[in-house]
């Protein structure tokens, strides 16, 4: 254990983020993580501490870095989705969506109109499921522990919803380009009532616990506050931007998959801190679940996937019948299919923020490069402006907001 | 059958010591709070209220790697984590046990690539792999039984390091 | 095209002789590496272009010239408008203005772009990679360099991988 004592953080590699004080020794350079129970994942914060107030913080990524990137490029269209699923992994369904509809933009392909609803409806569930996630660690990290076994039960909920229609929990890849995998189970639907049934009153309950809980506000308000225009500059995107006051989700300025049918509002608040940041994803909840509501009562019946066969496997019946469809089939899973030399940028609204996808094709089956455009990224860099004057507590409490997943960041 | 039938009149239980040593690691596992990425979320819902690991005796996960005797090495391990990875097992107390959790923990699972190590076993001795990706939680726990199993034929002699 | 895009894009053309293509609707404007800093000044105060949503480069070894694409995307939030600058950067003279003062979210991605593609900001606050440890070598999304493929262990080549795998000791 020995090699293993306190070892001091030298200045040096910081010295040009740190202030004068860290060079005289006036204030502390204090590492918190990478292995931290607060930082939701492996993150590491190096704080420089004036007593316990945040002078200066400097985070450092990384850490989770898988080469997604990189892998998506040595596979085809169909197999790198999978690699998609395990990006951010609280909005598996999410990621999906932005990776199929920037193939889709790129080989312009169309997509069945049921196909689209199912897409909303499991995407808003997904949305549900990451803020519950969100709820329950937030509340974790300030002291609210039944939150987390209430949210997580919730969640199982939706869980079991994916694994009916996908046989996954989590990493379902459910979404394909030009549809979805193969058509709901008859189940689905009284499995979503009985959700939309019940989920109502446990968001009550939630609210009932924490929104008027003096301990809570206590907490968050007036901590780690964010301007409209800081946070632009940022980039930040998502609840963190609307709870600042801009109104910007792309289920609404920029529909896709057929948000436009359906009738929500996106909640905006203007004081920008921690407890704006709550209140927002809290009435995100409420807003997804009507989205579900609405899509499943005009779930259209129909294809579940485009019948372009250049693109979409023919369905099992065809392959025994027809030799173009096996031919077909065969192609499609050696070979891939081929998508021009052009490139795209699509995006979507995840829990987090602006999930963008820019795809660009060389001809070939694969894809040439896949930059994932990822909210917490950028909803993480603007920590460093924000924590700055508070206590250590806070930051807790800030970083809790943030709603980050080290997945997303380090791809 | 009641305690009593076991004890009979004298209230005396004779066992070896290794047992009862074994018995008492098994049921107060205390594993760290180690959460890398997608299993995390699988283990805390191992821990959540549908699963329930405390049944287990293993409610209380240590943030500390100084107070924990399990690792459950949760997602996969990136060259940069590699290092902070071998430096918490080694700041853990013996003894200590590690799951692999998961594919990406166990052999680098889908992410064949620079980033990743594929097999934490590069890094650290790995106990039980838990296969998966990620794995339900049930599978997880079937892994910590796993291992409670193989904790409970420990023979005293085998820890003594040569 | 879009009328407003359209102008905007003509003005581009005027002020920095920039050619642009257009693929599903969304417009690429190509900028010489001297005049993109006045071009996202110019964009962001002029035309509201205020969000850098995205910002990454590709990597076109060994075809084309000029290696490098460096790729900015940008949205304006009150005109709903998308608008792509990529600026071509040669292979050897891997060095470009940084966009700091003009998007303070240039930051990260600029030094996730230096560790990923190992090109230079100049006068960018905090040079450092990003992702990679601070130690490591090369610049993983470049094309020469390898993906780092392991052969996965199965029955018939189990032993032979088993006994060269450094397995980690207690």
């Amino acid at each position: 254990m020995s090699e293993y004592q306190l070892q001091e953080i030298p200045v040096g590699p910081y010295r040009h983020l740190v202030s004068e004080r860290a060079v005289s020794g006036e204030t502390m350079l204090l590492n918190m993580g990478p292995q931290h129970p607060s930082t939701h994942g492996v993150l590491r914060l190096l704080l420089e501490l004036d007593g316990e107030v945040v002078v200066n913080c400097i985070p450092d990524i990384g850490f989770l870095h898988t080469g997604v990137e990189k892998n998506m490029e040595a596979k085809t269209y169909q197999k790198a989705e999978v690699m998609t699923d395990r990006l951010d992994y609280m909005n598996n369904m999410g990621n999906n969506l932005a990776y199929v509809m920037a193939v889709e933009k790129l080989v312009d392909l169309d997509v069945p109109p049921r196909a689209q609803a199912l897409r909303v409806i499991l995407t808003e569930l997904q949305r549900i499921a990451s803020h519950l996630v969100w709820l329950g660690t937030s509340g974790l990290d300030l002291a609210a522990m039944s939150m987390f076994l209430y949210c997580f039960r919730e969640r199982e909920i939706i869980l079991d919803i994916f694994e009916l229609v996908s046989g996954q929990r989590m990493m379902v890849t459910y979404f394909r380009p030009g549809g979805v995998w193969r058509d709901v189970p008859v189940e689905f639907e009284a499995a979503v009532r009985n959700f939309i049934k019940i989920f109502p009153k446990r968001i009550d309950e939630y609210e009932a616990l924490l929104t008027k809980n003096p301990l809570w506000l206590d907490r968050m308000v007036g901590i780690g506050k964010l301007d409209a225009a800081t946070a632009l500059q940022h980039g930040v995107t998502g609840p963190m931007l609307r709870a600042s006051g801009v109104n910007w989700d792309l289920r609404k300025t920029r529909p896709y998959a057929g948000y436009e049918q359906y009738d929500f509002n996106v909640p905006v608040e203007t004081k920008g801190d921690t407890y704006a940041r709550y209140i927002v994803r809290v009435q995100e909840l409420r807003e997804s679940l009507k989205i579900v509501e609405q899509a499943l009562n005009k779930l259209p019946l129909g294809p579940v996937h485009s019948d372009n066969r250049k693109f979409v496997p023919p369905p099992r019946s065809e392959i025994g019948t027809s030799m173009e469809a096996l031919i077909h089939h065969f192609k499609l899973w050696t070979e891939g299919f081929p998508a021009p030399k052009a490139s795209v940028y699509s995006a979507i609204e995840s829990p987090r923020g602006e999930l963008g996808v820019y795809l660009e094709g060389d001809g070939g089956p694969k894809p040439y490069r896949v930059h994932w455009r990822t909210p917490s990224f950028d909803n993480l860099s603007v920590i460093s402006k924000i924590v700055k004057g508070h206590l250590v507590a806070d930051l807790i409490a800030i970083l809790a907001s943030t709603d980050i997943v080290l997945g997303d960041i380090d791809r | 059958m009641g305690v009593e039938q076991k004890l009979g009149n004298l209230g005396i239980v004779t066992t070896t010591l290794e047992t009862t040593v074994n018995w008492a690691r098994t049921n107060a596992m205390w594993p760290m709070l180690f959460g890398l990425a997608c299993c995390a979320i699988e283990m805390m819902s191992a821990q959540a209220a549908d699963y329930d690991m405390s049944r287990f005796g293993m409610e209380l996960m240590r943030p500390s790697p100084r107070q924990s005797d399990l690792m459950i090495v949760a997602g996969r391990v990136s060259r940069k984590m590699a290092p902070v990875l071998r430096r918490l097992y080694d700041q853990m107390p013996e003894p200590k046990w590690v799951i692999a959790m998961g594919d990406c923990a166990s052999c680098g699972g889908v992410f064949n690539n620079y980033a990743v190590v594929q097999g934490v076993d590069e890094v650290v001795p790995v106990d039980v792999y838990v296969a998966g990706c990620p794995p339900r939680p049930e599978a997880l726990i079937h892994g910590v039984v796993t291992l409670f199993e193989k904790v409970k034929g420990e023979k005293f002699k085998d820890l003594v390091k040569a | 095209m879009d009328n407003r895009l359209e102008k905007i894009v003509k003005v581009l053309q005027e002020k920095a002789g920039a050619a642009y293509e257009e693929f599903r609707g969304e417009v690429h404007v190509f900028i010489a590496p001297g005049q993109i800093v006045d071009a996202l000044t110019f964009l962001r105060d002029e035309h509201q272009f205020s969000l850098l949503s995205a910002m990454t480069a590709v990597d076109y070894w060994p075809k084309q010239d000029p290696r490098f694409h460096v790729i900015y995307q940008l949205t304006s939030l009150t005109q709903n408008l998308s608008l792509q600058l990529r600026v071509p950067v040669s292979g050897g003279l891997l060095k470009l203005p940084t966009a700091t003062q003009v998007f303070q979210s240039a930051n990260w991605r600029e030094r996730e772009i230096f560790d990923m593609f190992g090109i230079e900001f100049e006068g960018h606050p905090d040079p450092r990679r990003i992702l990679m440890p601070d130690d490591w070598e090369g610049h993983p999304l470049r094309k020469d360099y390898p993906l780092g493929y392991e052969e996965p262990q199965f029955t018939f080549n189990f032993e032979e991988i088993d006994l060269r795998k450094p397995y980690a000791k207690e």
